[in-house]
């Protein structure tokens, strides 16, 4: 268990995140796109998505996206997730990334995608009882 | 009517209790199952909904692909189950995902007969799976229909 589930588990499980969120899903995957927004809805925030980095990068091009949280999928075509967050943190996005990995992904390209400009890192499949605790933690800091 | 209600919820229980103990579905399904609500009554069913066209669809592509003799793309056949391989993780359908990483494992070392074999159990393996899913969700529709609730199942 990491430290921020340990945390948690000792107080009562919030089932929200500490404020609505607005949040941004990127990934080229069609069902994951549905299931993260679904958990996010769950989770009291509203969500718009993207299929892939390039069309994240676009949607803020004009100054006027305010997202507080992207998910942001490792493998996508057009764009991958380390060259999205990279460009979105050198256009000054100051929203909460968390990277979405898989669990093939070795340390090295957990690191390498970390140091992008992510917050935290998650690996698939996302659920409500390891990103609500997460979301949560990284609001408190 | 309370009785066949009854009924209902007991073939529904059994029923999707052996879908995961014959090993067709996994914990990801009881994850999707949670976020099914009063708000999203049909999540589950357009999920793999989204999953079935992706099914049909990738599997074309790599019938398409090894079906060039000679002269088979295995990146793109590779690309393909890799995709595969994630959406039915997504879904938790573990029979479809155990194929296709052994379909990875014979694409990466360009193993053709592999390939056409496992892809032939993919295509069945789905719509299998498929079937099976569809009777779960005439089940819930029964039960539903004769005024009951559709029970909880703790796997």
């Amino acid at each position: 268990m990491s430290k921020v589930e340990t945390k948690m588990s000792k107080q009562t499980k919030p089932t929200e995140t500490k404020k609505k969120l607005n949040v941004l899903i990127v990934d080229d995957d069609a069902i994951n796109r549905t299931l993260h927004a679904r958990i996010i809805n769950q989770i009291g925030g509203v969500s718009k998505t993207a299929g892939n980095g390039e069309e994240a990068v676009i949607l803020h091009r004009d100054g006027n996206a305010s997202f507080d949280l992207i998910l942001m999928d490792k493998e996508m075509p057009e764009r991958d997730g380390a060259s999205a967050t990279k460009k979105l943190r050198e256009m000054k996005v100051t929203s909460m990334i968390i990277g979405v990995t898989t669990l093939a992904d070795n340390e090295e390209e957990r690191a390498a995608f970390m140091e992008a400009g992510l917050n935290h890192c998650l690996a698939k499949p996302l659920s409500k009882e390891n990103l609500l605790p997460l979301i949560n933690h990284l609001l408190d800091a | 009517m309370d009785t066949l209600i009854a009924q209902l919820q007991r073939q529904f229980r059994d029923y999707t209790i052996s879908l995961y103990q014959q090993g067709f579905l996994d914990d990801q399904f009881t994850e999707l199952k949670k976020l099914q609500d009063e708000c999203s009554p049909d999540f589950v069913a357009e999920v793999v909904t989204l999953f079935f066209e992706d099914c049909e669809k990738l599997i074309s592509n790599m019938a398409r692909a090894l079906d060039q003799t000679g002269n088979v793309d295995f990146k793109l056949v590779g690309s393909s189950v890799h995709q595969l391989k994630g959406s039915s993780s997504s879904v938790g359908a573990k029979k479809v995902k155990g194929l296709c990483v052994t379909l990875k494992d014979c694409c990466d070392s360009q193993n053709f007969e592999g390939c056409v074999r496992c892809l032939q159990q993919v295509d069945i393996e789905y719509k299998t799976l498929r079937a099976k899913l569809q009777d779960l969700f005439n089940l819930e529709q029964q039960i539903v229909q004769a005024g009951g609730r559709i029970p909880q199942v703790d796997i």
